[in-house]
Parts: C-alpha cells; sequence; structure tokens
C-alpha cells in the first residue's frame, strides 16, 4: 500500500538496438502497474505483451516500460515523459480506468495512439471516444452485461442479489448488469471501497431471499468475499466478471470459488489455434499460468505487428486504418472493432474448476455473440 | 546563522537553474520534475508552519492539499463543461482562470484547516497525530464514494488553466508561476517566524504554560498557526492539480501527508529551506532509486530511517551546521 | 429489518470490534509503557498473515500457522525494537512518525518481494467452518464466533496479566513514571523489548486469524491501523480498558452504520441516491464518532 507519492522512473528499456526512427519501427511506451498491491495485473500485461514481441521476433519495436504505481498523478508524469523526452509513437499498458481516464485523453489529443489492453471506461467509448484510442480488450460494462444475461438466460434466475463497491467501477457494474438481465433485483448493495469484512452483506444476502448472487469485487476484495461467503454457509449461486476469478487470484480463494460462474472474453482452454500457442509458449516462457490480463496484453502487442506490416506509423491514417482493420490472429477468436474501437466479441460463461493442485476455468456456455457496447451510439469520429 | 543563509540561497538559485538549464538544452520532462519539486516544496512549507515552528505534527496535511485540488478540479470542469455550479440559491460558473482558481482552493482550505483545527487542537501530543490523520482519512473516503466529482476515477481537465500574460502550456513558464509563489511562501514564512505571532507560537511550542501564563491565548495562536498553514497546502493542491491536468481522491490519502513530513525531516526541521531541500531530493532520489529496481521503496525506507536515527537536523542541519539557539 | 437480522449485525459489528481491540491493545499498550507513536503496527499485522500463510500452505495445519504467526510476529517485534526502536524513546513524537513510516516501506516492499505480487492463500481449518445455529435460528459462522471468544479471552489474559503478574506491575509502574523503576533495578531495555513484542504478537495473532477469512496481501496492515488509532483515541491512549471499550463501539459502529444508514435513507430518498449517500456516510462514520468523543472527552473515554 505504501507507494511514495512522486514518480520513478522504472525505466526497462527492453527490446532492440534498432533505434525506431528507423524504417518500419515503432517506439512504445508501456505505462503499467508493476509494484504495489495491484501490481500483479500489470505484470500480466507486460509479459504477455513481451511474450508477442519475442514470438513473433519484432526486432523493429522499441519498448519503454515504466511503473505507474496506480497513482493516477504518476501515470499522467509517466506520460509527459513518454510524449515529451522519449518521443514514443504508441503508449500502452495502463490497467485501471481512473488512470486511463488521467492520461488519454491528453495523449491521443498530442497525437499519439493509445492501445488499450485493460481498462475501458464508458467515457472514451462513448462522447469521449477519439479516433486514435483503440481498445484492445473490454469495454468496463461488457463483463458485467454478461453476467446478467447469463443469469436470467442459460442460469436461469429470476430474483438476483447485487453488490458492488461504492466507486465509479462499481456503480458501471451494476448498471451493466441490470442493462442485461431481465429477472427481478432481490437487493442492491454498495460497499465500501477496499472493505474487507463482508458478514453484514452476507447476513443481508441471506435474509434476502435471492436466487443468485452477483457481485463485482476485484482484486482482494472478491478473495475475502468469497472466503467469507463459503464458510458463511449461504449456498446461493454466485455469479460474477472474470475479474474475480482470475489465474492469480483464484489460489487465494481456493476450494471456495469452485462451481462459480464468471464471464470472461477469453479462457486458457478456449480452442484456436492463437491461443494453444499462446497458452503454451507463456507457460513456458514464465512457468505459471496465464491469466485474462496476459491475453490482452498479448492480443495488444499483436494487434500493433499487424499494423506494423501495413504501414509505417509516420503515416497516422494509414497506420489507424491499418490497426482499425484488427487482422491479427486474436487468442480469443473472433475479433473485429467497432466504429467507437473497441472491441465485437463473444463473451464466454466459465466455470472455477480444480486441476490438481491448481485452480482454473473451463468454458461451459458462451453469454453474448459479437457483442459491442452501448456507447459506441455517442461516439462521434 | 550565516552558513545556513549561503546555503537557502544555494538552493533557491539550484532551483531556477536545474530547469533552466532543461530548457535551453531541450529536456521538458526535467522542468516538469522541478515544477513537481517546486509544488511539493510548497505544501512543505505550509506544513512546516505548523509542524516546526508550532509543534504541531498533523498527520493530515493532505485533507488541504486535496480540497486546493478539487476546487481547481472542480471549478475548470464547470468552465469546460459550460454548465454553471448549482448552489441551490444561486449558480457559479466555473472558471479557467488560475487567480481565482488559487482565491478559492485558498478560502476552501483554510475553512477546512479551521474545522479540523479547532478540534484537533482541543488534544495534543499523539492525540493530535491521530486526531489528523483520521480526519484525513474522513475527507478521503468522502472523495472516493462521492459521485458528482468522478469519484474514484477522479476528474481530468483536458487544458491547464490560464493565467493572464503567460502560456502556462509550456512547461518553463508554469514552472514559473509555481517558482514565485514558492519564495512567496518563503518570505512570508520568514515574516511570520520574525513576527510576534511566531514568537509567540515558538514559545507555545516549548513552554505552553508559561505563553499561556503571559496572557498569550496559546488556543488560538495555534489555530491561526494550522489555518495559515492549510491554506498554504491547499494553494499548492490547486498547483499539483494544474500541474497533472487531473485530480483524485488520491490526494487526499495519509501516504501523502506522510510524505509532507518526510520532506521537512529530509531537509531539515523547523529550517526555512527545509521542506524546498527535502522535496528536492526525495525527487531526485525517487528518480534515480526508481532505475535501480522494481523494490527501491525498500532503498528508500532504509535511507529515512538512517536520517532520522544517524543525520537529525536533514540535509541543511548536516550542511550548516548545528542548530543555533532560535532566536 | 428483522431482529434476528439485526442480532446477527450486532455479532457481526462484535466481532469486528474485538478484532480490532488485538491491534489496538498492542498500540496502546507500547504507546503507553514507552511513549512511542508505531505506525508499522500494521506491518507486524501483516507480518503475521504471511507467516500463518505460508506455515499453513507447507504443513497444513491452521495451528502451526498460528503458532508461526504469533512466533514471527514477535520476532519480528523485537528485532526492530532492538535495532530501531530503542534509539526512538528520547526523540519526538515527529522522529517516531517518520521512522516508523520508513518501517513501513521496507517491510511492505521486502514482504513483496519474499512472497510476490499475488495474494497468499489461508483458510480457516475443517473444524471450525461452515456456519452454526444460534438461539433463535440465527445461522453464524462458527469461525465468526470462535473469533469472538478468542478476542475476549485474549483481553481478559492481558487484563490478568497486567493486573496480577510481576511483569504487569512493571508495566504498569512503567506507565506512570519510567525513570522510577530503571532506579529500583528493574531491567528497563528488557521491559521494553518484551513489551514491544507481546504487542507485536497481538497484532500478528489478530492478522493470522483474519487472514483466513480475508484476503492476505501486501498493504493489508494499514487501513487497520488507522481504524486501530481511531479505537485508541476513542478509548484513552495507554488505556487497555479504553481500547476494549474504543474497539467494540467502532466495530458495532462501522458495521451497524454500514446497514443501516441506507435503510435510514430510503425512507425520504429514492432507493440508489439512499445507497450511494447512506454507504458514503457510513464510510465516515467512525470519523464522525471519534469526532463526537472528542468533543466532548479530549482525551478519549478513559484517558
Amino acid at each position: 500500500m505504501i507507494r511514495p507519492i512522486l514518480s520513478a522512473a522504472a525505466v526497462a528499456a527492453l527490446a532492440t538496438a534498432a533505434p525506431a526512427a528507423e524504417h518500419g519501427g515503432v517506439k512504445v511506451g508501456m505505462i503499467t502497474t508493476l509494484s504495489g498491491g495491484g501490481a500483479g495485473l500489470g505484470i500480466d500485461v507486460r509479459d504477455g505483451f513481451q511474450l508477442a514481441l519475442k514470438m513473433a521476433g519484432a526486432d523493429n519495436v522499441e519498448l519503454v516500460i515504466e511503473d505507474d504505481q496506480r497513482k493516477p498523478d504518476v501515470a499522467v508524469q509517466l506520460a509527459d515523459k513518454m510524449i515529451q523526452s522519449e518521443q514514443v509513437d504508441v503508449l500502452t499498458g495502463i490497467i485501471w480506468s481512473n488512470l486511463a481516464m488521467a492520461v488519454v485523453p491528453a495523449a491521443v489529443n498530442q497525437g499519439k495512439f493509445y492501445l488499450s489492453p485493460n481498462a475501458g471506461p464508458s467515457q472514451l467509448a462513448g462522447a469521449g471516444c477519439h479516433e486514435n484510442y483503440f481498445n484492445v480488450a473490454w469495454q468496463n460494462d461488457t463483463l458485467h452485461e454478461a453476467a446478467g444475461a447469463y443469469a436470467s438466460g442459460d442460469g436461469g434466475f429470476s430474483n438476483t442479489f447485487i453488490l458492488a463497491p461504492n466507486y465509479p467501477a462499481g456503480q458501471d457494474a451494476l448498471t451493466g448488469f441490470k442493462r442485461t438481465y431481465e429477472g427481478e433485483l432481490a437487493g442492491e448493495i454498495f460497499t465500501q471501497l477496499g472493505q474487507t469484512d463482508y458478514a453484514a452483506e452476507i447476513a443481508q444476502i441471506r435474509a434476502s431471499g435471492a436466487d443468485s448472487v452477483f457481485f463485482f469485487l476485484p482484486g482482494g476484495m472478491g478473495i475475502s468475499f468469497m472466503k467469507q461467503y463459503a464458510d458463511s454457509g449461504v449456498d446461493i449461486p454466485l455469479v460474477g466478471p472474470a475479474f474475480s476469478f482470475d489465474q492469480g487470484i483464484l489460489q487465494a480463494v481456493g476450494a471456495a470459488a469452485l462451481g462459480v460462474k464468471n464471464t470472461s472474453q477469453w479462457s486458457k482452454d478456449l480452442d484456436n489455434e492463437a491461443n494453444v500457442a499462446f497458452v503454451a509458449a507463456f507457460q513456458e516462457e514464465y512457468g505459471r499460468l496465464p491469466s485474462l490480463y496476459a491475453s490482452q496484453g498479448y492480443d495488444t502487442a499483436n494487434l500493433l505487428l499487424s499494423a506494423m506490416d501495413k504501414a509505417d506509423v509516420g503515416d497516422m491514417d494509414a497506420f489507424r486504418a491499418a490497426l482499425k482493420e484488427a487482422d491479427f490472429a486474436s487468442t480469443r477468436g473472433d475479433f473485429a472493432f467497432a466504429d467507437n474501437h473497441h472491441p465485437i466479441h463473444d463473451i464466454y460463461v466459465r466455470e472455477v474448476i480444480q486441476e490438481g493442485d491448481v485452480f482454473t476455468n473451463k468454458i461451459v456456455g458462451t453469454a453474448l455473440t459479437d457483442h459491442s457496447d452501448v456507447y459506441g451510439a455517442d461516439c462521434q469520429m | 546563522m550565516r552558513r545556513e543563509t549561503l546555503l537557502n540561497a544555494a538552493i533557491a538559485l539550484g532551483l531556477l537553474a536545474v530547469p533552466l538549464w532543461a530548457w535551453s538544452a531541450g529536456e521538458p520532462f526535467t522542468i516538469t520534475l522541478a515544477t513537481r519539486a517546486a509544488i511539493l516544496a510548497l505544501a512543505g512549507v505550509g506544513l512546516n508552519l505548523a509542524l516546526g515552528l508550532g509543534g504541531l505534527v498533523s498527520l493530515g496535511h493532505a485533507a488541504f492539499f486535496g480540497v486546493g485540488g478539487y476546487a481547481m478540479g472542480i471549478l475548470a470542469h464547470h468552465a469546460q463543461t459550460f454548465a454553471p455550479l448549482d448552489l441551490g440559491l444561486f449558480t457559479v460558473a466555473g472558471t479557467k482562470s488560475m487567480p481565482v482558481i488559487w482565491l478559492t482552493a485558498m478560502v476552501f482550505s483554510a475553512l477546512a484547516a479551521l474545522a479540523i483545527g479547532a478540534l484537533s487542537l482541543r488534544t495534543s501530543g499523539v492525540y493530535f497525530i491521530m486526531i489528523t490523520l483520521a480526519f484525513g482519512q474522513m475527507f478521503y473516503y468522502f472523495a472516493i464514494s462521492w459521485p458528482a466529482y468522478g469519484g474514484e476515477d477522479g476528474l481530468s481537465i483536458w487544458v491547464r488553466n490560464g493565467f493572464p500574460g503567460l502560456n502556462t502550456l509550456d512547461p518553463i513558464q508554469f514552472f514559473a508561476i509555481c517558482y514565485v509563489l514558492l519564495m512567496a511562501a518563503l518570505v512570508l514564512s520568514a515574516v511570520i517566524a520574525r513576527s510576534p505571532f511566531g514568537l509567540a507560537l515558538n514559545a507555545a511550542r516549548q513552554v505552553p504554560q508559561r505563553v499561556e501564563t503571559v496572557g498569550i491565548p496559546v488556543y488560538r495562536v495555534r489555530l491561526v498557526a494550522f489555518v495559515i498553514s492549510g491554506t498554504i497546502t491547499g494553494l499548492a493542491g490547486a498547483l499539483f492539480a494544474d500541474l497533472n491536468r487531473f485530480v483524485s481522491p488520491s490526494m487526499f490519502s495519509w501516504q501523502l501527508s506522510g510524505e509532507l513530513i518526510v520532506f521537512i525531516i529530509l531537509g531539515g526541521t523547523a529550517r526555512l529551506f527545509g521542506p524546498v531541500a527535502g522535496a528536492c531530493l526525495f525527487v531526485a532520489l525517487e528518480h534515480w532509486l526508481g532505475g535501480l529496481s522494481d523494490y527501491w521503496h525498500i532503498y528508500l525506507g532504509a535511507l529515512l530511517l538512517g536520517v532520522v536515527l544517524f543525520a537529525r537536523g536533514g540535509l541543511i542541519g548536516t550542511l550548516a551546521g548545528r542548530e543555533v539557539a532560535h532566536d | 429489518m428483522t431482529l434476528l437480522l439485526f442480532l446477527e449485525q450486532v455479532l457481526n459489528g462484535l466481532q469486528f470490534g474485538v478484532m480490532l481491540f488485538l491491534m489496538a491493545a498492542g498500540l496502546t499498550l507500547v504507546f503507553g509503557v514507552m511513549g512511542l507513536i508505531n505506525l508499522a503496527h500494521g506491518s507486524l499485522y501483516m507480518i503475521g498473515a504471511f507467516a500463518a500463510a505460508a506455515t499453513a500452505a507447507a504443513t497444513g495445519s491452521f495451528l502451526l500457522g498460528l503458532a508461526a504467526a504469533l512466533a514471527a510476529a514477535a520476532a519480528a517485534g523485537a528485532i526492530v525494537e532492538v535495532a530501531v526502536i530503542r534509539r526512538l524513546y528520547p526523540r519526538d513524537h515527529l522522529d517516531q512518525v517518520l521512522a516508523t513510516f520508513a518501517l513501513i516501506l521496507i517491510f511492505s516492499e521486502g514482504t513483496r518481494w519474499i512472497f510476490g505480487s499475488f495474494p497468499l492463500f489461508l483458510d480457516t481449518p475443517p473444524w471450525l467452518s461452515g456456519p452454526v445455529t444460534l438461539p433463535g435460528g440465527i445461522q453464524y459462522p462458527l469461525y465468526r464466533l470462535a473469533l469472538i471468544g478468542v478476542g475476549l479471552a485474549v483481553a481478559a489474559g492481558l487484563f490478568l496479566l497486567i493486573a496480577r503478574t510481576r511483569l504487569g506491575i512493571q508495566i504498569r509502574a512503567g506507565e506512570s513514571d519510567r525513570e522510577m523503576i530503571a532506579a529500583l533495578g528493574i531491567d528497563i531495555s528488557r521491559l521494553y523489548t518484551l513489551v514491544f513484542a507481546l504487542g507485536a504478537a497481538l497484532a500478528g495473532l489478530a492478522g493470522a486469524l483474519v487472514g483466513a477469512i480475508q484476503s492476505v496481501q501486501v498493504g493489508m496492515g494499514e487501513p487497520v491501523l488507522i481504524l486501530a488509532f481511531v479505537v485508541i483515541v476513542i478509548g484513552g491512549i495507554g488505556s487497555i480498558k479504553g481500547a476494549l471499550v474504543g474497539a467494540i463501539l467502532v466495530g458495532l459502529t462501522d458495521t451497524l452504520g454500514g446497514v443501516l444508514l441506507p435503510l435510514l435513507f430510503g425512507v425520504f430518498l429514492d432507493p440508489s441516491a439512499a445507497m450511494s449517500i447512506g454507504s458514503a456516510l457510513a464510510s465516515m462514520s467512525i470519523y464522525i464518532l471519534m469526532a463526537a468523543v472528542l468533543v466532548v472527552k479530549p482525551q478519549g473515554l478513559f484517558g
């Protein structure tokens, strides 16, 4: 938790000897979270991104990586540095929506491309969209919408209790769920951000007569909630977005998560050529299973490489058009960009299972097909 | 004292020379770092009035920093969306003018300091530290869960606010503004320290009972000092928000309060230029240590520990010799 | 809300309060005897949780994990006391704040360096998991009942220790006159190390107990630390009794505030506005409680 406020230029200049200015090269600035509490996500995005570069043997991408410590002001500062001093062509890497909102609008207005490997705040998908901004992950509401569709669809639930922390992403999560959910709500609770004890909420769930519970509690909050929920003896089924069931977190939740349904655009058992190669190469390279975030970092790098094959980054219009085509093999299967440069993709339902000693997910269904977000209508590009 | 005066002049000139060099060498990011150091130093100068001179160890000054930041964020937000701020009885148009924003930031952080100070100063010592910390947390949680201005996401301001006659988007010009304000705050601190009010405050730190016996109301003197202190820190908050063109609840975090204290001790407690030296050193350290390892906080912690245990008097104390008994 | 649900929430508040007491007791003891303000107390809580998780994972035994937590936190406390804290007793609070702030940086990043960036796994033991049915039909997790029991037992033990034992006499003497007990020939530096290690062990125990139902991660100590500060300010710094009363007050206020305030606002606001305003106010409720106590009694309830 303790991270001093000032910027740390944790520079890990990787990759290539060839300067980006040379023919066909691109200089990429990655601002992501590598220290402190949320570091696991940033490390996965970074590793996925670097793996894709390595597998493609790309020697014309110069990558500068910096640690934002999950602090908006540090991220802004690093973006200034990347743009002013490093003169990068493309920015990427930010994990959190609040950091993205602090960095992205200024960066794209200064003529840089931004490829988002994780955050997808609604403002940037709607009225605040920009031609240089591409989201390779999802719009923030997407996985919650999928959970809503699953709950009243294949899940067969009609009386769901919903809860999320009281902050913008939490409010968006409940809105997203309600957008596609067709049943009744047994209750709706906002918890505190960073809350660690959910006894009071679990008691309310038990008393509510709900037939299912939808929760969005990212990071440590989800771990605490699931452990306490399992221990409380309440056996109402849980549904949630993939964030609380990612590979890094599941091991800390343990058996308490078994059987829980969660929605994701990716899963390690997705059977397509790109994904099989990715999962195998990631395990070989890093000695652990890839997560959702690693797959997004990997896709982001491959999108970039596909555009570099078609156009020079110096010709912004051509490069932008090349990015828009999304002509790369995504780990999630079919992938295309909608008019607001956010993905059109399928969202799956996964179930938490145990494979030997390792807790992981397997796909049990599809919640949404060729889904794109609702905010695109407000986007004027 | 003369050695310290020379050292102070060297620090002031150094903080000016580095960005000027960076400007001529075309290194805009170094100017941004220097601006950051100047703004954090300004916040430290504010805290130093309460902490160094008055002995009031506030671990909640981030509250005023954040109030200043949000004053900027809210006014500029309403200006950029052209939606006046509706206060029920009347509406206020937003503004992109720095002087107006500064004034608002100072007024509101003064009010916050008055409220927090009035309650907290009823206590002293460890109680005071913990209470100010808790009030800071209260502001933090409020900022996170209050949805009107972005909650945890914070507010982005597209373009830096303006100052008549200057182009604030030019890093060196914005630095100049911050530098001038920092110097003004230092002059103000020096004047306060020598004034009867400053002497009373200093005496109240050492022997409050005697000050009370002379007929000076200690509580009121401390409260005034606390309010001035909070006001300066609030101004720094508005500048900090403008530097980043962004405000978020992280400006209220208790770690930031802790870091303001770190600046003061690193530079030298109760020294006029202590916070300036401390903030510059801190910015530089983090810049370099961060390049060494992902786990650079360990080194930073060890270094801070070393300063507290073995280099009492901080940077200025070490370089300028022991503190001469205060006037 | 039914009466039963309300009673269950009271029980939850009580359990939260009792765990806060374990944290606050160490803080207030260290302050009372040595006059030291220790921001790094939350790090000892974290060390307890990590030691328990690592040991439980290696041996499969929750009790061994608890023992490891106590030992690791006490050892860390003793080492830190001898190496660093001891030099801080004659210093003012400012130096103490800064030095212990530096210790947080070292402990947090050090833990991340050793255990990595992902949370660790620690579960309740099988013989304490699942719910039990209380009189009146409340289904309540057995583990949480055990937490209340352990917390109250530790509180009772602590009172006995201070009231009845030789160490307790020395602690009480140290609280009222530090120079005097040194003059009486008591090895004061050993006493200080003991008290600090005792406080650290309590924090480590709390970390391990709570870690089984929460996320064991770097930085888990700081939010609890701040709550523990609120507790001892309300109770009166240096008073164990104050810490117990303060902890239970804060536990109940936090839990019941979160449940009742949104309901209260729901009476005259539409549900989603009531939810968000009520939640916002609930997150501030303990600080409001603290301010109210201070207006009436600036030295806390038992200060």
